[in-house]
Protein backbone atom coordinates (compact mmCIF):
# COMPACT_ATOMS: atom_id res chain seq x y z
CA UNK A 1 0.00 0.00 0.00
CA UNK A 2 1.60 3.30 -0.85
CA UNK A 3 2.05 6.05 1.45
CA UNK A 4 0.05 9.12 0.63
CA UNK A 5 0.82 12.03 3.87
CA UNK A 6 -2.29 13.85 4.79
CA UNK A 7 -0.37 16.93 4.60
CA UNK A 8 0.21 17.27 1.08
CA UNK A 9 -1.79 18.48 -2.22
CA UNK A 10 -1.66 15.82 -5.42
CA UNK A 11 -2.14 15.72 -8.98
CA UNK A 12 -3.93 13.33 -11.41
CA UNK A 13 -0.27 13.09 -12.76
CA UNK A 14 0.72 11.90 -9.42
CA UNK A 15 2.84 14.83 -8.48
CA UNK A 16 2.89 15.95 -4.64
CA UNK A 17 2.85 19.90 -3.67
CA UNK A 18 3.80 20.79 -0.08
CA UNK A 19 2.81 24.41 0.42
CA UNK A 20 5.96 26.25 2.23
CA UNK A 21 4.48 30.25 1.93
CA UNK A 22 4.13 30.99 -0.99
CA UNK A 23 6.07 28.39 -2.61
CA UNK A 24 5.31 24.93 -3.50
CA UNK A 25 7.75 22.20 -3.34
CA UNK A 26 7.07 19.10 -5.76
CA UNK A 27 7.97 15.40 -6.40
CA UNK A 28 6.61 11.99 -7.77
CA UNK A 29 4.44 10.42 -5.74
CA UNK A 30 4.89 6.68 -3.11
CA UNK A 31 2.92 5.25 -5.72
CA UNK A 32 4.59 6.90 -9.21
CA UNK A 33 7.91 5.87 -7.72
CA UNK A 34 7.05 2.44 -7.41
CA UNK A 35 5.11 2.22 -10.49
CA UNK A 36 8.51 3.26 -12.24
CA UNK A 37 10.97 1.51 -10.19
CA UNK A 38 14.63 2.24 -10.87
CA UNK A 39 14.78 5.95 -11.26
CA UNK A 40 18.24 6.31 -12.92
CA UNK A 41 18.07 10.08 -14.26
CA UNK A 42 16.04 13.05 -13.20
CA UNK A 43 15.95 16.31 -16.34
CA UNK A 44 15.67 19.23 -13.65
CA UNK A 45 14.16 22.35 -14.78
CA UNK A 46 16.19 25.38 -15.37
CA UNK A 47 16.15 28.19 -12.41
CA UNK A 48 13.44 30.91 -13.25
CA UNK A 49 11.48 28.76 -15.83
CA UNK A 50 7.93 29.83 -15.57
CA UNK A 51 5.38 27.28 -16.65
CA UNK A 52 1.64 27.15 -16.94
CA UNK A 53 -0.45 24.66 -14.71
CA UNK A 54 0.34 21.00 -16.28
CA UNK A 55 3.08 22.27 -18.21
CA UNK A 56 5.94 19.83 -18.78
CA UNK A 57 8.88 20.54 -16.94
CA UNK A 58 11.20 18.01 -16.00
CA UNK A 59 11.63 14.03 -16.99
CA UNK A 60 12.20 10.83 -14.37
CA UNK A 61 13.85 8.02 -16.39
CA UNK A 62 13.65 4.37 -15.23
CA UNK A 63 15.49 1.84 -16.71
CA UNK A 64 12.80 1.02 -18.99
CA UNK A 65 11.13 4.62 -19.66
CA UNK A 66 11.56 8.26 -19.45
CA UNK A 67 8.19 9.82 -18.19
CA UNK A 68 7.17 13.33 -18.20
CA UNK A 69 6.62 15.50 -14.83
CA UNK A 70 4.35 18.24 -15.21
CA UNK A 71 3.97 21.54 -13.00
CA UNK A 72 1.04 20.98 -10.80
CA UNK A 73 0.51 24.87 -10.41
CA UNK A 74 1.14 28.18 -12.71
CA UNK A 75 4.53 29.73 -11.36
CA UNK A 76 8.38 30.36 -11.84
CA UNK A 77 11.07 27.40 -10.98
CA UNK A 78 12.94 28.71 -8.08
CA UNK A 79 14.86 25.70 -6.74
CA UNK A 80 15.79 22.20 -8.26
CA UNK A 81 17.23 19.24 -6.40
CA UNK A 82 20.54 19.07 -7.57
CA UNK A 83 21.35 15.77 -4.97
CA UNK A 84 19.01 13.81 -8.06
CA UNK A 85 21.95 14.32 -10.12
CA UNK A 86 24.05 12.08 -8.35
CA UNK A 87 21.76 10.05 -6.48
CA UNK A 88 18.68 10.37 -8.81
CA UNK A 89 17.75 6.79 -7.09
CA UNK A 90 16.08 9.31 -3.91
CA UNK A 91 12.88 9.90 -5.73
CA UNK A 92 12.58 5.73 -5.21
CA UNK A 93 14.02 5.74 -1.32
CA UNK A 94 12.44 9.12 -0.16
CA UNK A 95 9.87 10.73 -2.17
CA UNK A 96 8.09 12.80 0.03
CA UNK A 97 11.39 13.62 1.03
CA UNK A 98 15.38 13.94 -0.15
CA UNK A 99 13.81 12.69 -3.70
CA UNK A 100 11.87 16.05 -4.12
CA UNK A 101 12.78 17.52 -7.75
CA UNK A 102 11.81 21.53 -7.74
CA UNK A 103 10.33 24.23 -6.10
CA UNK A 104 7.59 26.77 -7.70
CA UNK A 105 7.13 30.33 -6.10
CA UNK A 106 3.70 30.24 -6.90
CA UNK A 107 1.64 33.08 -9.12
CA UNK A 108 -1.78 31.97 -8.06
CA UNK A 109 -1.33 30.53 -4.66
CA UNK A 110 -4.90 29.75 -4.24
CA UNK A 111 -4.95 27.91 -7.19
CA UNK A 112 -3.50 24.45 -4.90
CA UNK A 113 -7.35 24.45 -3.65
CA UNK A 114 -8.06 22.53 -7.33
CA UNK A 115 -5.99 19.93 -6.52
CA UNK A 116 -6.33 16.70 -5.03
CA UNK A 117 -5.98 16.56 -0.78
CA UNK A 118 -5.00 13.30 0.58
CA UNK A 119 -8.23 11.25 0.67
CA UNK A 120 -8.75 12.48 -2.99
CA UNK A 121 -5.43 11.11 -4.33
CA UNK A 122 -5.64 7.78 -2.30
CA UNK A 123 -9.48 6.93 -3.64
CA UNK A 124 -7.52 7.60 -7.47
CA UNK A 125 -5.07 5.05 -6.94
CA UNK A 126 -7.05 2.37 -5.18
CA UNK B 1 -1.49 -2.91 -16.17
CA UNK B 2 -2.85 -2.81 -20.02
CA UNK B 3 -4.92 -6.18 -19.64
CA UNK B 4 -7.32 -4.47 -21.87
CA UNK B 5 -5.57 -5.25 -25.14
CA UNK B 6 -8.03 -8.37 -25.89
CA UNK B 7 -6.31 -9.01 -28.87
CA UNK B 8 -2.98 -10.01 -27.24
CA UNK B 9 -2.07 -13.71 -26.87
CA UNK B 10 -1.34 -15.02 -22.69
CA UNK B 11 0.77 -17.99 -22.26
CA UNK B 12 0.57 -20.38 -20.20
CA UNK B 13 2.43 -18.74 -17.12
CA UNK B 14 -0.28 -15.73 -17.31
CA UNK B 15 -1.71 -16.24 -14.06
CA UNK B 16 1.46 -17.20 -12.12
CA UNK B 17 2.78 -14.11 -13.46
CA UNK B 18 -0.35 -12.39 -12.35
CA UNK B 19 -0.32 -14.25 -8.62
CA UNK B 20 3.80 -12.47 -8.66
CA UNK B 21 2.91 -9.02 -8.97
CA UNK B 22 4.55 -8.90 -12.11
CA UNK B 23 3.49 -5.92 -14.13
CA UNK B 24 2.36 -6.50 -17.67
CA UNK B 25 2.48 -5.68 -20.82
CA UNK B 26 1.82 -5.67 -24.54
CA UNK B 27 4.79 -6.91 -26.46
CA UNK B 28 5.09 -8.27 -29.93
CA UNK B 29 1.76 -9.47 -29.59
CA UNK B 30 1.69 -11.24 -26.11
CA UNK B 31 0.74 -10.15 -23.16
CA UNK B 32 4.17 -10.56 -21.08
CA UNK B 33 5.76 -9.42 -17.51
CA UNK B 34 7.95 -6.88 -18.06
CA UNK B 35 9.24 -6.73 -14.29
CA UNK B 36 8.48 -8.27 -11.20
CA UNK B 37 10.04 -6.22 -8.57
CA UNK B 38 12.80 -3.96 -9.97
CA UNK B 39 14.47 -4.54 -13.29
CA UNK B 40 17.85 -4.13 -11.48
CA UNK B 41 17.27 -6.84 -9.06
CA UNK B 42 16.10 -9.33 -11.48
CA UNK B 43 19.47 -7.93 -13.92
CA UNK B 44 21.50 -8.70 -10.85
CA UNK B 45 20.03 -11.94 -10.04
CA UNK B 46 20.99 -13.42 -13.54
CA UNK B 47 24.47 -11.50 -13.21
CA UNK B 48 25.18 -13.43 -9.82
CA UNK B 49 22.88 -15.92 -8.89
CA UNK B 50 20.02 -17.25 -11.71
CA UNK B 51 16.59 -16.21 -13.07
CA UNK B 52 14.02 -17.87 -14.59
CA UNK B 53 11.93 -15.94 -17.53
CA UNK B 54 8.94 -17.00 -19.15
CA UNK B 55 10.19 -17.49 -22.99
CA UNK B 56 6.57 -19.46 -24.26
CA UNK B 57 5.84 -16.84 -26.47
CA UNK B 58 8.71 -17.61 -28.33
CA UNK B 59 7.50 -19.68 -31.77
CA UNK B 60 8.64 -23.47 -31.69
CA UNK B 61 8.59 -25.28 -35.11
CA UNK B 62 9.30 -27.94 -36.14
CA UNK B 63 10.38 -29.16 -40.19
CA UNK B 64 10.97 -32.84 -40.64
CA UNK B 65 11.20 -35.28 -43.67
CA UNK B 66 14.04 -36.86 -45.58
CA UNK B 67 14.78 -33.47 -47.53
CA UNK B 68 14.68 -31.22 -44.18
CA UNK B 69 18.14 -30.52 -43.98
CA UNK B 70 19.01 -29.67 -47.45
CA UNK B 71 15.89 -27.76 -47.41
CA UNK B 72 17.38 -25.43 -44.68
CA UNK B 73 20.35 -24.87 -45.43
CA UNK B 74 18.50 -23.19 -48.40
CA UNK B 75 16.50 -21.34 -46.22
CA UNK B 76 18.81 -20.68 -43.44
CA UNK B 77 22.58 -18.65 -43.41
CA UNK B 78 24.12 -21.44 -41.02
CA UNK B 79 25.39 -24.33 -41.72
CA UNK B 80 22.59 -27.20 -40.47
CA UNK B 81 24.70 -30.19 -42.46
CA UNK B 82 27.21 -29.32 -38.87
CA UNK B 83 24.41 -30.13 -36.87
CA UNK B 84 25.05 -33.58 -35.00
CA UNK B 85 21.79 -34.86 -33.41
CA UNK B 86 21.00 -32.89 -30.14
CA UNK B 87 23.30 -29.81 -31.50
CA UNK B 88 21.85 -26.52 -31.90
CA UNK B 89 23.09 -23.28 -34.12
CA UNK B 90 21.92 -19.58 -34.62
CA UNK B 91 20.78 -18.70 -37.93
CA UNK B 92 19.38 -15.90 -40.32
CA UNK B 93 16.25 -16.11 -42.21
CA UNK B 94 16.19 -13.61 -45.06
CA UNK B 95 14.07 -12.57 -47.68
CA UNK B 96 15.80 -11.99 -51.29
CA UNK B 97 17.77 -9.07 -50.98
CA UNK B 98 19.16 -10.71 -48.16
CA UNK B 99 17.46 -8.59 -45.44
CA UNK B 100 16.55 -10.55 -42.13
CA UNK B 101 13.30 -12.02 -41.62
CA UNK B 102 14.14 -13.25 -38.38
CA UNK B 103 16.61 -14.60 -36.04
CA UNK B 104 16.47 -18.14 -34.90
CA UNK B 105 18.19 -20.96 -33.32
CA UNK B 106 17.98 -24.32 -35.30
CA UNK B 107 18.37 -27.74 -33.12
CA UNK B 108 18.61 -31.15 -35.04
CA UNK B 109 16.59 -33.59 -32.83
CA UNK B 110 16.69 -36.33 -35.13
CA UNK B 111 18.32 -37.37 -38.40
CA UNK B 112 15.72 -35.75 -40.17
CA UNK B 113 13.96 -33.51 -37.90
CA UNK B 114 14.62 -30.19 -36.76
CA UNK B 115 12.90 -27.43 -34.01
CA UNK B 116 12.90 -23.68 -34.91
CA UNK B 117 12.70 -21.22 -31.85
CA UNK B 118 11.94 -18.18 -33.79
CA UNK B 119 10.67 -15.01 -32.19
CA UNK B 120 7.26 -13.88 -31.14
CA UNK B 121 6.62 -11.09 -33.21
CA UNK B 122 7.74 -13.36 -36.62
CA UNK B 123 6.37 -16.97 -35.89
CA UNK B 124 3.74 -15.90 -38.53
CA UNK B 125 5.64 -14.22 -40.73
CA UNK B 126 8.24 -16.90 -40.42
CA UNK B 127 5.26 -19.71 -41.12
CA UNK B 128 4.06 -17.84 -44.62
CA UNK B 129 7.67 -17.52 -45.68
CA UNK B 130 8.63 -21.27 -45.04
CA UNK B 131 5.45 -22.83 -46.00
CA UNK B 132 5.54 -20.46 -49.25
CA UNK B 133 9.29 -22.44 -50.17
CA UNK B 134 8.18 -25.28 -49.22
CA UNK B 135 9.15 -28.65 -51.51
CA UNK B 136 7.55 -31.72 -51.72
CA UNK B 137 8.97 -34.43 -49.08
CA UNK B 138 9.20 -31.41 -46.15
CA UNK B 139 6.61 -30.83 -43.23
CA UNK B 140 6.72 -27.75 -41.36
CA UNK B 141 4.67 -28.16 -38.24
CA UNK B 142 3.56 -24.55 -35.98
CA UNK B 143 3.85 -26.26 -32.27
CA UNK B 144 3.87 -22.89 -30.69
CA UNK B 145 0.02 -23.13 -29.02
CA UNK B 146 0.69 -26.21 -27.40
CA UNK B 147 4.79 -25.59 -26.26
CA UNK B 148 5.86 -23.98 -23.68
CA UNK B 149 9.24 -22.22 -23.12
CA UNK B 150 11.56 -21.00 -19.63
CA UNK B 151 15.04 -19.42 -19.85
CA UNK B 152 16.46 -20.55 -16.98
CA UNK B 153 20.22 -18.26 -16.79
CA UNK B 154 22.66 -17.09 -14.38
CA UNK B 155 26.31 -18.58 -13.01
CA UNK B 156 24.17 -20.81 -9.83
CA UNK B 157 22.21 -22.60 -13.17
CA UNK B 158 24.40 -25.68 -12.84
CA UNK B 159 23.20 -26.17 -9.07
CA UNK B 160 20.05 -25.41 -9.91
CA UNK B 161 19.43 -28.05 -12.08
CA UNK B 162 20.89 -30.59 -10.11
CA UNK B 163 18.74 -30.02 -7.14
CA UNK B 164 15.58 -30.82 -9.64
CA UNK B 165 16.67 -33.52 -11.92
CA UNK B 166 19.62 -35.21 -9.25
CA UNK B 167 23.59 -34.41 -8.43
CA UNK B 168 24.77 -36.89 -11.15
CA UNK B 169 22.90 -35.09 -13.91
CA UNK B 170 24.98 -34.76 -17.36
CA UNK B 171 23.79 -31.82 -18.57
CA UNK B 172 23.94 -30.49 -22.32
CA UNK B 173 27.18 -28.88 -23.54
CA UNK B 174 26.64 -25.32 -24.83
CA UNK B 175 24.03 -24.90 -27.54
CA UNK B 176 23.23 -28.54 -27.35
CA UNK B 177 19.76 -29.77 -26.49
CA UNK B 178 18.68 -32.92 -24.09
CA UNK B 179 15.65 -34.54 -23.09
CA UNK B 180 15.16 -35.21 -19.48
CA UNK B 181 12.48 -36.32 -17.21
CA UNK B 182 11.51 -34.00 -14.22
CA UNK B 183 8.27 -36.00 -11.98
CA UNK B 184 6.91 -37.28 -15.24
CA UNK B 185 7.31 -34.67 -17.59
CA UNK B 186 9.18 -34.22 -20.68
CA UNK B 187 11.78 -31.00 -20.67
CA UNK B 188 13.51 -30.56 -23.53
CA UNK B 189 16.61 -28.51 -22.11
CA UNK B 190 19.06 -26.48 -24.62
CA UNK B 191 22.10 -25.08 -22.84
CA UNK B 192 21.23 -21.64 -24.81
CA UNK B 193 20.54 -17.97 -23.53
CA UNK B 194 20.26 -14.59 -24.60
CA UNK B 195 22.14 -13.39 -21.11
CA UNK B 196 25.70 -13.79 -21.46
CA UNK B 197 25.29 -15.94 -18.37
CA UNK B 198 25.69 -19.78 -18.32
CA UNK B 199 22.29 -20.80 -18.64
CA UNK B 200 19.54 -23.19 -20.22
CA UNK B 201 16.31 -22.47 -22.46
CA UNK B 202 13.54 -25.36 -21.26
CA UNK B 203 11.42 -26.52 -24.06
CA UNK B 204 8.30 -28.22 -22.89
CA UNK B 205 4.40 -28.79 -23.15
CA UNK B 206 2.08 -25.88 -22.29
CA UNK B 207 0.04 -28.12 -19.99
CA UNK B 208 3.16 -28.53 -17.71
CA UNK B 209 4.59 -25.06 -17.56
CA UNK B 210 2.48 -24.12 -14.38
CA UNK B 211 3.83 -26.78 -12.52
CA UNK B 212 7.39 -26.29 -13.97
CA UNK B 213 7.69 -22.93 -13.73
CA UNK B 214 6.44 -23.26 -10.00
CA UNK B 215 9.47 -26.33 -9.33
CA UNK B 216 11.99 -23.65 -10.65
CA UNK B 217 11.02 -21.15 -7.91
CA UNK B 218 11.00 -23.53 -4.86
CA UNK B 219 14.20 -25.22 -5.56
CA UNK B 220 15.94 -21.81 -7.14
CA UNK B 221 14.78 -20.08 -3.96
CA UNK B 222 17.38 -20.84 -1.30
CA UNK B 223 19.81 -19.88 -4.49
CA UNK B 224 18.92 -16.30 -4.88
CA UNK B 225 16.81 -17.05 -7.90
CA UNK B 226 14.25 -14.46 -9.17
CA UNK B 227 11.37 -14.86 -11.53
CA UNK B 228 12.64 -12.10 -14.25
CA UNK B 229 10.83 -9.62 -17.02
CA UNK B 230 10.98 -8.60 -20.57
CA UNK B 231 13.06 -5.83 -18.81
CA UNK B 232 15.91 -7.24 -17.34
CA UNK B 233 15.89 -9.47 -20.40
CA UNK B 234 17.20 -6.33 -22.47
CA UNK B 235 19.43 -5.07 -20.54
CA UNK B 236 20.91 -8.31 -19.95
CA UNK B 237 20.83 -8.97 -23.81
CA UNK B 238 22.39 -5.19 -24.50
CA UNK B 239 25.09 -5.50 -22.10
CA UNK B 240 26.29 -8.24 -24.45
CA UNK B 241 25.39 -6.73 -27.68
CA UNK B 242 23.69 -9.50 -28.71
CA UNK B 243 21.03 -8.07 -31.32
CA UNK B 244 16.79 -7.69 -30.66
CA UNK B 245 14.24 -8.81 -33.53
CA UNK B 246 12.60 -5.58 -34.96
CA UNK B 247 14.42 -3.41 -33.74
CA UNK B 248 18.49 -4.06 -34.17
CA UNK B 249 17.59 -6.48 -36.76
CA UNK B 250 15.13 -5.57 -40.00
CA UNK B 251 14.98 -6.43 -43.48
CA UNK B 252 16.47 -3.12 -44.16
CA UNK B 253 20.11 -4.93 -42.75
CA UNK B 254 21.70 -8.08 -43.68
CA UNK B 255 23.53 -9.99 -41.33
CA UNK B 256 27.48 -9.10 -42.46
CA UNK B 257 26.43 -5.39 -41.70
CA UNK B 258 24.90 -6.34 -38.14
CA UNK B 259 28.50 -7.78 -37.58
CA UNK B 260 26.84 -11.01 -37.47
CA UNK B 261 28.83 -13.16 -40.24
CA UNK B 262 30.26 -15.72 -38.27
CA UNK B 263 26.49 -17.29 -38.48
CA UNK B 264 26.38 -17.11 -41.92
CA UNK B 265 27.97 -19.70 -44.02
CA UNK B 266 29.00 -18.54 -47.61
CA UNK B 267 30.71 -21.62 -48.88
CA UNK B 268 27.60 -24.36 -48.00
CA UNK B 269 25.95 -23.46 -51.38
CA UNK B 270 23.13 -21.72 -52.38
CA UNK B 271 20.17 -20.31 -49.77
CA UNK B 272 18.34 -17.26 -50.01
CA UNK B 273 19.97 -13.74 -49.70
CA UNK B 274 22.96 -15.14 -50.36
CA UNK B 275 24.14 -13.31 -53.32
CA UNK B 276 23.98 -9.87 -51.49
CA UNK B 277 25.62 -11.21 -48.33
CA UNK B 278 28.91 -12.59 -51.08
CA UNK B 279 29.05 -9.25 -52.38
CA UNK B 280 28.67 -7.18 -48.91
CA UNK B 281 31.27 -9.58 -47.23
CA UNK B 282 33.95 -8.81 -50.15
CA UNK B 283 33.21 -5.32 -50.76
CA UNK B 284 32.30 -4.04 -47.21
CA UNK B 285 29.06 -2.59 -46.37
CA UNK B 286 28.03 1.38 -46.02
CA UNK B 287 27.25 0.98 -42.71
CA UNK B 288 27.67 -1.09 -39.90
CA UNK B 289 25.80 -2.02 -36.18
CA UNK B 290 28.06 -0.30 -33.33
CA UNK B 291 27.41 -0.70 -30.04
CA UNK B 292 28.23 2.86 -27.93
CA UNK B 293 28.89 3.88 -24.59
CA UNK B 294 27.51 7.33 -23.03
CA UNK B 295 30.59 9.94 -21.65
CA UNK B 296 29.78 10.89 -18.04
CA UNK B 297 26.46 11.61 -16.53
CA UNK B 298 23.36 12.07 -18.59
CA UNK B 299 20.18 10.17 -19.57
CA UNK B 300 20.14 7.09 -20.82
CA UNK B 301 20.05 6.62 -24.61
CA UNK B 302 16.83 5.25 -26.02
CA UNK B 303 15.49 3.48 -29.44
CA UNK B 304 15.13 5.82 -31.93
CA UNK B 305 16.78 8.69 -30.36
CA UNK B 306 18.68 10.41 -33.31
CA UNK B 307 22.28 9.94 -33.80
CA UNK B 308 24.77 12.67 -34.97
CA UNK B 309 28.32 12.51 -36.18
CA UNK B 310 30.49 15.40 -37.13
CA UNK B 311 27.40 17.61 -37.38
CA UNK B 312 25.19 15.20 -39.31
CA UNK B 313 22.71 13.25 -38.36
CA UNK B 314 23.59 9.89 -39.47
CA UNK B 315 20.81 7.51 -38.38
CA UNK B 316 18.99 6.44 -35.16
CA UNK B 317 19.66 4.71 -32.06
CA UNK B 318 17.94 1.21 -32.35
CA UNK B 319 18.72 -0.28 -28.78
CA UNK B 320 19.27 1.70 -25.71
CA UNK B 321 19.12 1.38 -21.99
CA UNK B 322 20.90 2.35 -18.75
CA UNK B 323 23.32 -0.50 -18.08
CA UNK B 324 22.25 -1.80 -14.80
CA UNK B 325 26.13 -3.27 -14.42
CA UNK B 326 27.82 -1.10 -15.86
CA UNK B 327 25.58 2.14 -14.17
CA UNK B 328 26.24 3.99 -17.68
CA UNK B 329 23.81 4.54 -20.65
CA UNK B 330 24.77 1.89 -23.71
CA UNK B 331 23.12 1.11 -27.16
CA UNK B 332 23.39 -0.02 -30.51
CA UNK B 333 22.98 1.79 -33.65
CA UNK B 334 23.76 1.56 -37.11
CA UNK B 335 26.56 4.25 -38.37
CA UNK B 336 28.34 4.45 -41.82
CA UNK B 337 31.33 2.09 -41.67
CA UNK B 338 34.09 5.12 -41.05
CA UNK B 339 32.05 6.36 -38.02
CA UNK B 340 31.71 3.04 -36.83
CA UNK B 341 35.00 1.76 -35.32
CA UNK B 342 36.29 1.15 -32.09
CA UNK B 343 36.94 4.73 -30.29
CA UNK B 344 35.28 7.01 -32.29
CA UNK B 345 33.18 9.93 -31.05
CA UNK B 346 29.41 10.14 -31.67
CA UNK B 347 26.57 12.01 -30.64
CA UNK B 348 22.71 10.84 -29.38
CA UNK B 349 20.19 13.62 -29.18
CA UNK B 350 18.42 13.56 -26.20
CA UNK B 351 15.32 15.79 -26.16
CA UNK B 352 17.18 18.63 -28.77
CA UNK B 353 20.14 18.21 -26.91
CA UNK B 354 23.67 16.05 -27.78
CA UNK B 355 25.07 14.18 -25.68
CA UNK B 356 28.55 12.71 -26.39
CA UNK B 357 29.25 8.50 -26.68
CA UNK B 358 31.93 6.57 -27.69
CA UNK B 359 31.98 3.58 -29.70
CA UNK B 360 33.32 0.29 -28.03
CA UNK B 361 33.82 -3.01 -28.98
CA UNK B 362 31.43 -5.93 -28.27
CA UNK B 363 30.45 -6.94 -25.63
CA UNK B 364 30.25 -4.05 -23.41
CA UNK B 365 29.68 -6.15 -20.54
CA UNK B 366 32.56 -8.10 -19.83
CA UNK B 367 32.91 -11.19 -17.17
CA UNK B 368 35.04 -10.17 -14.11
Amino acid sequence: MSNVPDDLFYTESHEWVRVEGDRARVGITDHAQAELTDVVYVELPKIGTQVEARGQIAVVESVKAASDIYAPLKGEVVEANEALSSNPALVNTDPFGEGWIFVLKMSAPDDVKQLKDAAAYRASIG
Amino acid sequence: MLVSDSDSKITPLYEEHRRAGAKIIPFGGWLMPVQYTSISDEHQAVRQAVGVFDISHMGQLVASGSGSAEWLNRMLTNNVARLEIGGGQYTFLLNETGGIIDDLIVYRTADTEFLLVVNASRTDEDVAWLEQHLPAGVQLENRSAERAGLAIQGPKIVELLKLMLGSDVALPARNQLRDFTFEGMLLSIARTGYTGEDGVEVFLAAKDAPAIWNAVLEKGKPLGLKPCGLGARDTLRLEMCYPLNGSDLTPEHNPIEAGLGFFVDLKKGDFIGRAVLQQAKDNGTASKLAAFVMKGKGPPPRPHYPVWVGGARVSEVSSGTLSPSLNQGIGMAYLPTASATIGSEIEIEIRGQKFPAVIEKKPLYKKS
